[in-house]
């Protein structure tokens, strides 16, 4: 599954991609414009973000984890405070991972 | 930057969008760095880091899919997911679709392929302000192509970094801090921080459904619940949206 699982999967991503940026270039006759399509993508960015952060933050196999030694959390809100006042996705990353890896290393 | 009385030529179209995209290449090149060290993190081959940067060619997707690839998550759920994160650039199709009328499809084609958010944003207002000249798509094409080869060449680079980062280092959570930052950078109102933490508290609730569907449901729900949170935000826009 797997092995043809990966290329497939690659392509019909692309594939979608592609089409979704053909879409009004391609058949702006045939499509709808307006207010209801931005009212509504502008709100994917946050919603599909953080529907993607929240699990990795709070979740460990499968249970929601809210205690004192989950490290991705304290790590986490780290990032976010550094993200709000930096606005820079690479200081983000920096104090996020030193976060982490302080708290493992204290842990550990 | 003047313009001339004669109308440029493709090769100066071409030329500016390159100069025009070059600054752009600051943020985006660490990020494609950072997005092929991850792409190992999570678990995909060298070959699949290095060839979906040609094939799907959209930096945030591809980190979710790297990521969910790493859970993993069916594949299915990985390109609706995908699909969902890019369909803002459904936007720019319909912005830019009036000013590519009439050109053959062979150039709808490789624009629509290069239609990312650091092309269309650094095209934007040559198109918009600019003069109407019969080649401006090459100006298009030129920030495309700059933007895809930095794309290519970070993705490489950063195979090659990732490959000499030993595991335990826990970088796949490099992947949720991409995130976090992006999603800082995407909430300017209060509907749209509803949004976020909707969906957050529905990913973390609907942990149980069947096929990683929590992704979809909490971003379906956050979507509804930020449509229905306009009324919070202050200022023209929510003028703006009152019948």
């Amino acid at each position: 599954m797997n092995d043809l699982g990966l290329p497939l999967t690659l392509f019909v991503s692309g594939l979608a991609t592609f089409l979704i940026r053909l879409s009004f270039i391609a058949g702006e006759r045939w499509l709808p414009r307006g207010e209801g399509l931005h009212a509504v993508l502008a709100y994917v960015p946050a919603a599909v973000l953080a529907a993607l952060i929240a699990p990795e933050l709070l979740v460990r196999d499968g249970s929601v984890l809210l205690t004192a030694d989950n490290a991705r959390l304290w790590a986490g809100l780290v990032a976010i405070a550094v993200a709000l006042a930096s606005r820079s996705v690479m200081a983000t990353i920096v104090a996020g991972m030193g976060a982490l890896w302080l708290l493992q290393w204290l842990g550990g | 930057m003047t313009s001339t009385p004669s109308s440029p030529t493709a090769r100066d179209e071409f030329l500016a969008g390159m100069r025009a995209e070059l600054p752009l290449l600051l943020g985006v090149v660490p990020f494609g760095l950072m997005f092929g060290v991850l792409g190992l993190a999570a678990g995909l081959p060298a070959w699949a880091v290095v060839a979906m940067s040609s094939i799907v060619f959209g930096g945030a997707s591809q980190v979710v899919f790297a990521q969910l690839w790493g859970a993993p998550t069916p594949p299915a759920v990985i390109c609706t997911t995908v699909a969902v994160v890019n369909l803002r650039h459904a936007l720019y199709s319909a912005s830019v679709a009036e000013w590519l009328r009439g050109l053959p499809w062979r150039w709808k084609l490789v624009l629509a392929y290069l239609l990312t958010d650091e092309a269309y944003a650094a095209a934007l207002v040559r198109f918009r302000d600019g003069p109407p000249g019969a080649y401006r798509h090459w100006f298009l094409f030129g920030t495309g192509f700059t933007l895809w080869t930095g794309w290519q060449i970070a993705t490489v680079g950063g195979v090659l970094v990732g490959a000499a980062i030993p595991p335990g280092w826990s970088l796949d959570f490099s992947i949720a801090l991409t995130f976090i930052a992006l999603l800082v950078l995407a909430v300017h109102r209060r509907s749209e921080l509803v949004a976020a933490l909707v969906a957050a508290a529905v990913a973390v609730l609907a942990q149980p459904l069947p096929h990683k569907l929590w992704i979809l449901a909490a971003a379906a729900a956050g979507i509804a619940a930020g449509l229905a949170a306009r009324r919070l935000d202050a200022g023209r826009a929510a003028v703006e949206q009152t019948p």
